[in-house]
């Protein structure tokens, strides 16, 4: 594929950018990593009532492999850290986290010898909601900050994805 | 019978029975450390005991419990009675800092009896009861984890809730709550 010919932009990549972008805009697959109250609300803004499949979150992806954003909602204590950890790395590229809740960003109440003092110690993150759990409403809206961010990302023009394609 | 008197016609012959207290209807008994599966194989036997179910299995750190206690300030009559009653307490030998509770259950009559063992901090072994009751398993890999006090004869004991190399016994009252800044080592299998 002569995609190095337009490199940093073009009509072609940015017109193909734009259709990923659309496709990925729409199907923003979550990976629901619940371990605390704020899981409750993750489902319940997954359910009918909230209905996060109106914004295309229609499948919740339990595995890794095939998700698009990472939600975590909960506490995640030292001994958690490692398998979340792997999921993270399990993910594919581009990849989204949203830290929900307080315990997620920084460990909320939590400040002791068994709890991770926020995932951003282990993962980097993209969006934090705050509150302690945070409403369905708010989700929503990290989903839909997600979605902004998709349109405005440059999945082949974006130096770091097409040095990648030029090697190939 | 009430159980009280039960329980001491049953462990009181073997002089099992170190000390009986009764708070809010509970009762509980004190026994000695190197004889407590004993103990426990005649609860759960004696018929009119059958304490047949073990509800919970916890220990307890009496750190704080131990350190000699502040008087009171104020000095009212009522004050220096009640101060003249516990002193005798303080003289005493200091008790054992740390305890393993059994909480165990009468399932036909709905009865509880609370079993205590005094556990020395130069000898921190007390027999398991995985031998009398396979629910013990877990709770006594719990306690070992929290404050290091070991099962002799457990079939596995290793930690419940900590990862496995983590160096300290977290509720220990002179742990401190937010950690000595143990680091989980996140290496893992590719």
């Amino acid at each position: 594929m002569a995609i190095e010919a337009y490199n940093g932009g073009g009509w072609i990549a940015t017109k193909l950018e734009w259709l990923i972008n659309w496709g990925r805009k729409r199907s923003p697959w979550p990976l629901p990593f619940g371990t605390a109250c704020c899981g409750i609300e993750m489902m319940c803004a997954l359910a009918a009532g909230y209905d996060m499949a109106r914004f295309g979150a229609e499948r919740p992806s339990f595995s890794p492999r095939q998700a698009d954003v990472l939600i975590q909602a909960g506490t995640i204590n030292l001994k958690l850290a490692p398998v979340f950890k792997k999921i993270y790395d399990q993910m594919a590229e581009p990849r989204c986290v949203i830290s929900m809740g307080a315990c997620a960003s920084s460990g909320g109440v939590f400040r002791t010898y068994a709890t991770l003092q926020g995932i951003d110690k282990l993962v980097p993150v993209d969006i934090y909601i705050p509150g302690c759990p945070p409403r369905p409403e708010a989700l929503l809206q990290a989903l839909l900050m997600f979605i902004e961010k998709t349109e405005k990302s440059q999945p082949i023009t974006h130096k770091k994805y097409s040095d990648l394609l030029v090697g190939t | 019978m009430d159980l009280k008197n039960r329980v001491e016609q049953c462990l009181g012959p073997k002089n099992f029975v170190v000390a009986m207290t009764e708070c809010q209807g509970d009762l509980s008994v004190e026994v000695p450390k190197r004889s407590v599966v004993d103990v426990m194989r005649l609860l759960r036997n004696t018929p009119d005991l059958g304490f047949n179910f073990l509800s919970d299995l916890l220990g307890v750190d009496n750190l704080d419990l131990n350190k000699p206690k502040k008087k009171p300030k104020k000095k009212t009559e009522e004050g220096e009675g009640a101060e003249t009653e516990e002193e005798p307490k303080d003289k005493g030998p200091s008790p054992p800092r740390y305890e393993v509770v059994y909480l165990l259950l009468c399932l036909e009559r709905n009865e509880r009896l609370q079993v205590k063992v005094r556990v020395e901090e130069n000898d921190m072994e007390v027999d398991t009861l995985t031998p009398v009751w396979k629910a013990a398993d877990w709770p006594e890999r719990e306690v070992f984890d929290m404050f290091g006090i070991r099962f002799k004869g457990h079939p596995n004991l290793k930690r419940l809730l900590m990862w496995d190399d983590f160096p300290a016994h977290p509720l220990r009252k002179d742990y401190p709550l937010e950690g000595q800044g143990e680091e989980r080592h996140l290496i893992y299998d590719d």
